[in-house]
């Protein structure tokens, strides 16, 4: 445990600085825009998911309805040899696997799980304004490590669950604030050797969406 | 400088390893005086810094609401500041009820013990880190070292700053100053696990860190981090970052150590909405970033079931004393004010002997380590009561803050700090120089004679610039040319010209 004399004396030390001249207090202004223009889960706002998904160079495949949402899984995977899917991944999702399922349960040691090619899994919100899906470990999503370090990701995002803009997702998620969160736009990136973009490090170099709902065309 | 014929001629920046990573080197005219001879780093830095610029601009404008949610980020930072003892307590009894332990250290001697503490109490040797300004600023890789723990930076960037040897010269992008071929025979020469025949493109370059990485990740028992940012109201803190290696940090080690300068502190989790738009467009200038990560004290088979969160004040409780100064802890580290900087571009960012370099650095490091105070550093002349004088005050800065930190006036007002450490104002050189420049302007005549006399020195020196004075003149040369002197006054130009 940490000196608590330390503590007392950090907080002394800010309360001597701020001393007689705080900085004033002042009302925070919000004229940004809180809410996005675009409704929750309308075509036009799975088209821009899908634009700027593609803008990070993921892979976006569009179904129309649940229906399709099998077929389209089944050809994301179809080559790799087992997949990991989290509890509560719909078992309709897995209908047209070809690969050998892995359950989370018992729970997936690193190197097992190093050893699987690919996740399947569900998101709490994805914003379409900014091409990001957003796990929060809830239903479908499974712990953090399971999306980290199989090299293919495959996530499948509902309408209802995409929305305009980073506020709109806040405030879904400010349901759970005390769940681990991850917000993922696009494969794992790099610009760090003379600014030049390189896809793909040491999260998931393979992102693949579907995206389930209506297209504006 | 160096030459690339495969041969380990890759010399670590700076020469010497300094002893304080805020404050190493001569002052900063000495500095830019070495780094402005690179004709190589002034080409990286030129390339790099534009690409960054035009990508900003882009993102920036594409959303119509930019300049209110920069109005919104500074009253957040405003706000946090003029209540930062409640917020930090709350953020404390928030982590601490979700099993966090949170630790409060005055300087970085203090947090660096606690950190080594925790990590020898884990029993680990090797400790993976996510790429962190605080730890940095603390020197934390060299406290481990001395307890025989190796910590291994994760970034790609620190990794390569880290295997070269070198000190970081931009706060986003370390490495700016090192392009491909460097980094091919850094990592050939001193990763210890390069690929056999590895190129310099910087595909392969990242697929060999990654490989080098990952059995790394995939056994460490602890990780280090900074913070982004931590939410009061819940406890939550978060790492933004690109390549995965701070999710793999944060997400597979058993025990997670977070070092967080108390700035970083946030009021309310809805002030995520604005600083996750701020941040990204700001610093990589994109959307997004690819990847974010939030916690939340332990989460119970998910993630490290150790969590410690660890308060640095390292001298930011100083900097809050300054009325004006103080907005320099606003700061989110995005470094667009580097990218925009003319002084940063030329020179680089090793010039400003600090871990903070570029506009930012020249407010915060004088700050952080008392500038003009009893005992701290003081004078135009000293390393880092020099940095507030490395600016033309051109005010890019300023526009590109996302959270309107007015570098410019700072930076003024910190020149005063540097001068008259008590406040007072003795006439100085330049008070007396500018006095006596107003007389001459102030008379025809005198002003005439003056123009003889610089159009003489300019014929003596054939109009080249002037790089010394003798006194009192070598006051001034001594940090800035004189440029070259024409051999004519401009009266005796314009009366030749009005003759023919």
């Amino acid at each position: 445990m940490t000196d608590p004399t330390a503590r007392e004396e950090m907080l002394a030390r800010i309360r001597a600085a701020l001393g007689a001249r705080p900085p004033a207090a002042t009302a925070v202004p919000r004229d940004y825009q809180r809410v996005g223009s675009l409704g929750r889960g309308s075509a036009e706002v799975l088209d821009l998911l899908a634009d700027r998904l593609e803008d990070y160079r993921a892979t976006v495949v569009r179904v129309a309805g649940p229906d399709g949402v099998p077929a389209a899984v089944g050809a994301l995977l179809a080559e790799v040899g087992s997949v990991v899917a989290p509890e509560g991944v719909p078992d309709a999702w897995l209908g047209a696997i070809t690969a050998d399922v892995r359950r989370d349960e018992p729970a997936l040691t690193h190197a097992e799980l190093d050893a699987v090619p690919a996740v399947l899994t569900g998101c709490r919100v994805a914003v379409a304004e900014t091409g990001t899906v957003v796990l929060d470990g809830s239903a479908g999503q499974g712990r953090r490590a399971l999306t980290l370090v199989p090299d293919r990701h495959v996530v499948v995002v509902l309408a209802d669950q995409v929305v305009h803009a980073v506020p709109d997702a806040v405030a879904v998620l400010a349901a759970h604030p005390e769940r681990p969160l991850t917000w993922i736009s696009g494969p794992s990136a790099t610009s760090d050797i003379e600014l030049v973009r390189v896809e793909g490090v040491h999260g998931p170099r393979d992102l693949r969406v579907v995206i389930v709902g209506r297209t504006s065309s | 400088m160096s030459t690339y014929l495969g041969m380990p001629t890759v010399r670590p920046h700076p020469d010497t390893p300094p002893a304080a990573p805020l404050r190493w080197g001569p002052s900063f005219p000495q500095a830019a005086r070495q780094t402005l001879r690179d004709e190589q780093l002034r080409a990286n830095l030129r390339t790099a810094t534009r690409t960054i610029r035009d990508k900003r601009r882009r993102v920036t404008a594409e959303l119509g609401d930019w300049e209110q949610l920069r109005d919104a980020g500074a009253a957040i930072k405003a706000d946090v500041m003029s209540r930062l003892p409640e917020l930090l307590i709350e953020l404390e009894a928030n982590v601490t009820a979700r099993g966090g332990v949170v630790h409060w250290a005055r300087d970085a001697a203090e947090a660096n013990a606690i950190v080594t503490g925790i990590v020898r109490a884990a029993g680990a040797r090797e400790v993976v880190k996510v790429k962190s300004m605080a730890t940095q600023e603390i020197g934390l890789n060299d406290a481990l070292a001395a307890v025989g723990v190796d910590a291994v930076e994760t970034d790609l960037a620190e990794r390569i700053v880290q295997l070269a040897g070198d000190m970081p010269s931009h706060i986003l992008v370390p490495a700016i100053h090192r392009n491909r071929a460097e980094i091919q025979e850094i990592f050939a020469h001193r990763m210890g696990d390069a690929p056999p025949g590895l190129s310099d493109e910087p595909r392969a370059l990242a697929m060999a860190a990654r490989a080098h990485l990952r059995a790394r990740f995939l056994r460490a028992e602890v990780a280090i981090s900074g913070a982004n940012l931590a939410i009061a109201e819940t406890g939550t803190v978060a790492v933004v970052e690109s390549e995965g290696n701070g999710r793999m940090c944060l997400t597979l080690p058993r025990v997670l150590v977070t070092a967080m300068g108390i700035e970083k502190v946030l009021p309310t989790f809805a002030d995520l909405e604005v600083f996750l738009q701020l941040l990204p467009r700001s610093s990589t200038g994109e959307r997004m970033n690819p990847y974010t990560s939030m916690w939340t004290g332990v989460t119970p088979g998910d993630g490290p079931s150790e969590f410690h969160l660890v308060l640095l004040d390292n001298g930011r409780t100083r900097a809050l004393a300054d009325e004006l100064g103080r907005q320099a802890l606003h700061c989110i580290r995005c470094s667009a004010c580097l990218n925009v900087c003319p002084v940063y571009e030329h020179t680089g960012g090793h010039a400003y002997g600090s871990v903070y370099p570029g506009p930012i650095g020249a407010i915060l490091t004088p700050q952080l380590l008392g500038l003009g105070d009893e005992g701290g550093p003081f004078g135009a002349h000293d390393p880092t009561g020099s940095l507030p004088f490395a600016s033309t005050l051109c005010g890019a800065c300023y526009e590109a803050c996302p959270v309107k930190i007015d570098i410019p006036s700072a930076l003024i007002h910190l020149r005063e700090r540097a001068l008259h450490p008590d406040g007072g104002h003795p006439p100085t050189a330049t008070d007396l120089a500018m006095g006596a420049a107003a007389r001459v302007l102030a008379s025809g005549r005198l002003l005439r004679l003056a123009g003889r006399a610089a159009a003489l020195v300019g014929r003596v020196t054939g109009g080249r610039p002037i790089h010394r004075l003798p006194w009192p003149g070598s006051l001034w040369t001594r940090v800035r040319d004189v440029p070259g002197l024409p051999r004519r006054s401009l009266s005796a130009w314009w009366r030749d010209r009005g003759s023919r």
